[in-house]
């Protein structure tokens, strides 16, 4: 018997009224699993990290949900331009929003450092012109 | 746990038209419908009272105090929530509502709106001198404060551990009542006159501590009509206590934030905007803010479920009020500060959480259970029609999951079972008359 829940959810670039909404949905499916809520709080952060860099730099992307009794996993798939240097990325406070992005409290480059930190394995692959792949993984136990 | 065996209102059977209006407004999908009456799943309430004032047949009452029950003290004090000043007519004075409040059967009436002064100066105390995680959140509406215990456990930390003004005040009239008069704590019910059934909640079972100061409440909406006759035989004009100071601004959005001097604060009203920023804080924004004044009733207390004044009046008098009464403290800064030093507003303890049950407690089980919710979950239309006595097909995917209720009890499923079952029917039919027409048929030959 498949011992993993996995639900896979839609998002699309851009749209800024829906922002936050799977993170959400990811949230109360986790209360309801009965986890422990500082793990739900790193979840929570992370995918909602993820979500809004696709809703400011991707097309769309697929966000999975994946939970087994030992860890959760979040993995996003994305159609996109892809992150040209990914080390750079990676760095504390780098940011490519633009001004009106940043007026609105968004990217202000904890982005993806941020999910790094909150989880306990990380996993990032980007083909130009193609998409980013993160691969997030909290451990349950 | 305790607090689990009662919550601030109940609903009235007999009295229940079944016809889901307050299945369809809870917040926190608490209610559910079945055989044509509300029936309430009490750890998910959170005393929002949405449901009290949407019920046209008033068969969800709320939990108050008695007058009666108040004979069993000697000495009985009411401490009003500056609610009760915007009630009335623009030109009747706070004081004068207290002196009508001894009219109608109270020994003593005492101001809380000052206590709410002395309070705001602690938050701004707490503010400047304590890290600790942000943003600090208000635990004043005791909606607010279970909706966290129950949905936000993460945030227990946030809220800020200063007493609430209505504690605060309970505990210095009674301290004062206790010097002057001779009699115990015990001798002397302190009773709160509440806008909402929510203020029970924090009576009887204190976030932090093991007792309240207040004994009791009574609604604004009960002792309403009394105290309009009470008031015209107030004459001794003179006589009649100033109340003045910014905590008369309390019940209105906006009202804790005006005193507090640090820009990044916001004030929030209604329930669901307040749910919104709460998960905004869990998923790890608004770092910026220092202080969140968090209600659950849109436009704060003046709209609580038991009031009477329209929530708009109500609230344009406050300002009214605040802009009369309001510029003159009726608190000494330092004092209060240096009272403040000395922990008089501490709220010690820790709050505990009541998060809401999971599918089983035992992780693999509720995975399972996860699972057939979502495969019943995709069979449903997700129209939230109700018919089935859940507010929305999620919540009765969890009723059936939890084995309260039975898939049939979805009408689409059951049109659904029933078109695939006459379709076999259909077919048995039609190959039997078939068997018989041949064999008849065949004798005929
Ligand atoms: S609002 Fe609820 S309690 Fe009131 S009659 Fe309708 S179903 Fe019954
Ligand atoms: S008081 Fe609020 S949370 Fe409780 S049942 Fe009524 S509407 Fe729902």
């Amino acid at each position: 018997m498949d011992k993993t829940f996995t639900r896979t959810f839609t998002v699309v670039g851009n749209n800024f009224t829906d922002a936050g909404k799977v993170s959400t949905e990811i949230k109360m499916i986790l209360k309801q699993l009965g986890i422990n809520s500082t793990i739900i709080r790193r979840v929570a952060i992370a995918s909602y990290e993820s979500e809004m860099n696709v809703v400011m730099y991707a097309n769309k992307a697929d966000i999975s949900l994946v939970v087994s009794p030992s860890e959760i996993q979040i993995v996003v798939e994305d159609v996109g331009p892809g992150i040209p240097d990914i080390e750079l990325a990676m760095k504390e406070g780098f940011s490519t929003a633009t001004t009106e992005m940043r007026e609105m409290g968004f990217g202000a480059g904890m982005g993806l450092p941020n999910i790094k930190r909150n989880a306990d394995i990380f996993n990032i692959e980007s083909i130009m012109g193609k998409g980013t792949k993160l691969n997030i993984t909290v451990s349950l136990n | 746990m305790m607090e689990e065996e009662f919550r601030s209102i109940r609903i009235e059977k007999e009295i229940c038209h079944g016809c889901m209006s307050c299945m369809r407004i809870c917040p926190t999908h608490a209610i559910r419908v079945h055989s044509n009456k509300a029936s309430l799943i009490k750890e998910l309430c959170i005393d929002c009272g949405e449901c009290v004032r949407t019920c046209e047949y008033k068969a969800i009452l709320p939990l108050t105090s008695s007058f009666s029950e108040f004979s069993k003290f000697k000495y009985t004090i009411a401490l009003p929530s500056p609610v009760f000043y915007s009630q009335f007519g623009k030109e009747i004075q706070p004081g004068i509502l207290l002196e009508a409040l001894k009219k109608i059967g109270f020994d003593d009436a005492y101001d809380v709106a000052c206590s709410s002064e002395a309070v705001s100066i602690a938050l701004q105390e707490y503010l400047d001198s304590n890290e600790g995680p942000r943003p600090l959140i208000s635990p004043y509406c005791p909606t607010i404060l279970r909706l966290i215990q129950v949905r936000y456990p993460n945030l227990l930390e946030n809220l800020i551990p200063i007493e609430s003004p209505m504690e605060i005040a309970a505990r210095e009239a009674k301290r004062k009542k206790m010097q002057e008069l001779g009699l115990s704590e015990k001798e002397i019910g302190a009773i709160y006159i509440t806008p909402c059934p929510a203020k029970m909640i924090s009576i009887l079972s204190p976030p932090r501590k093991k007792h309240s100061f207040l004994d009791g409440t009574i609604a604004i909406s009960e002792i309403y009509p009394s105290i309009l006759q009470a008031i015209p035989q107030i004459t001794t004009k003179n006589d009649v206590k100033e109340v003045r100071g910014l905590g008369l601004g309390w019940p209105i959005v906006g009202g804790q934030v005006a005193s507090l001097k640090a820009e990044e604060c916001i004030a929030i009203g209604g329930i669901n905007d307040c749910i919104r920023i709460l998960e905004d804080i869990e998923n790890g924004k608004l770092r910026d803010i220092q202080y969140i004044e968090c209600h659950s009733c849109p436009n704060a207390c003046v709209g609580g479920s038991l009031t009477i004044e329209n929530q708009y009046i109500a609230r344009g008098k406050v300002l009214k009020i605040v802009e009369k009464y309001g510029s003159q403290p009726c608190q000494e800064r330092e004092y209060i500060r240096e009272l403040y030093r000395r922990n008089f507003f501490s709220q010690l303890g820790k709050i505990s959480a009541s998060p809401i049950k999971p599918l089983d407690d035992d992780i693999s089980k509720a995975i399972q259970k996860m699972k057939q919710k979502q495969k019943i979950l995709d069979m449903l239309p997700k129209i939230d029609c109700g018919i089935c006595g859940a507010p929305t097909c999620e919540t009765f995917a969890d009723d059936v999951i939890k084995g309260l209720t039975c898939a049939d009890e979805c009408i689409i499923l059951t049109v659904k079972k029933f078109e695939s079952m006459s379709g076999n029917l259909f077919e048995t039919a039609q190959k039997h008359s078939r068997k018989i027409k041949s064999r008849w048929e065949d004798e005929k030959k």
